[in-house]
């Protein structure tokens, strides 16, 4: 079986620039501090590549994947 | 009386594209020391990867370290210790952690995507009503003084809590005051009027605070933030906030037109703004550079040792033609997949105003493009010396 993606995002290294979530909106959140909020860590197949893109987006270096 | 400085090397462009020297630079030597406006000799950064290394690791590459030695060697030697810490007051830029961390968690929430859905209908009327306006004086226009200028203008008042009407002062102060061919003396005189203006501004928020941004941060903070920090937090904003996005809009819409195929495309199939806009912002890398770091040890930088204490200023419009970016990177092509460019720049000082500028970008181009089908491109003025790339002027007709 393939193994599937597995995201993490760190809550104090975020700066609250919201790329995750205007690229993977399914994936990632921000709560009211602008802060991310992962909606799940293990996105379904047909999302792995908007995660893949978001992760590599995110200025901050909050937020990272195991494949 | 303007001296004309020579242009450093990073600043230099042949219309949208920077200076052939930079790209042998990037393939070459990666790194090298160059002259820069502050008087001061700088490393200049110009790969990819190593622009976000640099921008990802604040601890040894420092924005808030030796800031008033290098204010100082900029030409303001006159400046005392008192005045320089209130030019310093609340400008994200020139703090490291964690007096950056804590002015940056303040404003963040007012960034959110969230909160930036809800302001974009405000937007959307805001590009209509000029857009109206261009369609009633009639074709030719000058694009930025009809669109590109007041949109944003007028969004980081309505944002902010600054009154439109005083548009005129901090229009012309933002333009002088990065301009590098204007005299540092002259520069400093126009940054004291700036502080001046947005002291009697916040004086009167603070005795009445409004809903707007500025409002909010006194009635939820007003007591962890100094009048200090308040006008040096407005007046970033405020000049961030409409020159950036005026000169995307306005070279954005230029790049475009210049492209029929792009522009067309992007006419027929407006889904496709996101990318549109993120290749854009890659592309054209307004912001030639990001402000200077400080190193605090001895660093390695593609091969060259470089030792504490040195200035380090990141070719970001470089970095976004990197070919480790993305194949074929002097080509504009709309439909790729640009992400990860750092023209808002990368790490803890990444663009707070991101989200805001991209809302206006994918509001304000295909509003453009739709109101005037036949939009052309008569003339544009390139600006030369300006730390935000862009133009002084268009002539667009229709
Ligand atoms: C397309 C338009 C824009 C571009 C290309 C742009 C670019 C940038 C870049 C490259 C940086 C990082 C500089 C560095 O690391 O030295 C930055 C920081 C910043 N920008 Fe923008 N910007 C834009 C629009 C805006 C807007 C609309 C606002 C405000 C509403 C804004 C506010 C800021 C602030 C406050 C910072 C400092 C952040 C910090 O130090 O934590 N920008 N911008
Ligand atoms: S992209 Fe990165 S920094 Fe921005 S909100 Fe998401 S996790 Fe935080």
């Amino acid at each position: 079986m393939v193994t599937a993606m597995k995201i993490r995002a760190d809550r104090d290294v975020c700066i609250g620039a919201g790329l995750c979530l205007m690229t993977a909106e399914e994936v990632f959140d921000q709560d009211d501090d602008g802060v991310v909020v992962l909606l799940t860590p293990t996105p379904a197949p047909e999302l792995e590549e908007k995660a893949r893109r978001a992760v590599r987006s995110c200025p901050s270096g909050a937020l990272s994947m195991e494949e | 009386m303007t001296e004309i400085q020579p242009l450093p090397v990073y600043m230099r462009r042949r219309e949208f594209d920077p200076d052939p020297e930079l790209a042998v630079l990037r393939e070459e030597e990666g790194v090298r020391r160059v002259a820069t406006p502050f008087g001061v000799d700088a490393w200049l950064v110009t790969r990819f990867a190593d622009v976000r290394a640099v921008l990802g690791d604040p601890e040894r590459f420092s924005s808030g370290r030796d800031w008033a030695r290098l204010f100082r060697a900029a030409g303001l030697e006159a400046m005392g210790d008192e005045e320089l810490a209130r030019l310093r007051a609340g400008n994200l830029l020139a703090y490291d952690a964690p007096e950056h961390t804590r002015l940056r968690r303040l404003l963040t929430p007012e960034f959110t995507v969230r909160r930036m859905r809800r302001l974009e209908p405000r937007v959307e009327e805001i590009v209509e009503r000029h857009l109206d306006e261009m369609e009633r004086s009639g074709s030719p226009a000058d694009l930025v003084s009809s669109f590109a200028l007041p949109v944003p203008s007028m969004v980081i008042c309505e944002l902010l809590g600054v009154p439109y009407e005083d548009r005129a002062g901090f229009q012309h102060r933002t333009s002088r005051m990065l301009d590098v061919s204007v005299p540092v003396r002259e520069r400093v005189a126009v940054q004291r009027e700036s502080r001046a203006y947005m002291a009697g501004l916040v004086a009167r928020i603070r005795a009445d605070p409004g809903e707007e941004l500025l409002g909010t941060l006194v009635r939820e903070h007003g007591d962890e933030l100094t009048d200090d920090e308040l006008i040096g937090i407005g007046n970033l904003l405020l000049v961030a906030g409409h020159e950036t996005t005026s000169n995307m809009l306005s070279l954005g819409t230029l790049a475009l037109l210049r492209h029929p195929d792009q522009a067309e495309l992007l006419r027929e199939e407006p889904e496709r703004i996101d990318a549109a806009v993120e290749e854009l912002l890659r592309w054209l890398g307004i912001l030639h550079a990001g402000t200077a770091r400080v190193t605090t040890a001895e660093v390695d930088l593609a091969g060259h040792t470089v030792r504490p204490g040195e200035l380090v200023v990141c070719a970001l419009t470089t970095a976004n033609r990197d070919p480790a970016l993305v194949p074929d990177p002097d080509a504009l092509d709309i439909t790729r997949d640009a992400a990860g460019h750092v023209a808002f720049g990368h790490g803890v000082h990444h663009c707070l105003g991101a989200p805001l500028a991209r809302m206006e970008m994918r509001v304000g181009y295909p509003a453009l493009l739709r109101r005037f089908p036949g939009l052309r491109a008569v003339d544009a003025d390139f600006r030369t010396f300006h730390v935000v790339y862009g133009l002084t002027s268009c002539e667009v007709a229709w």
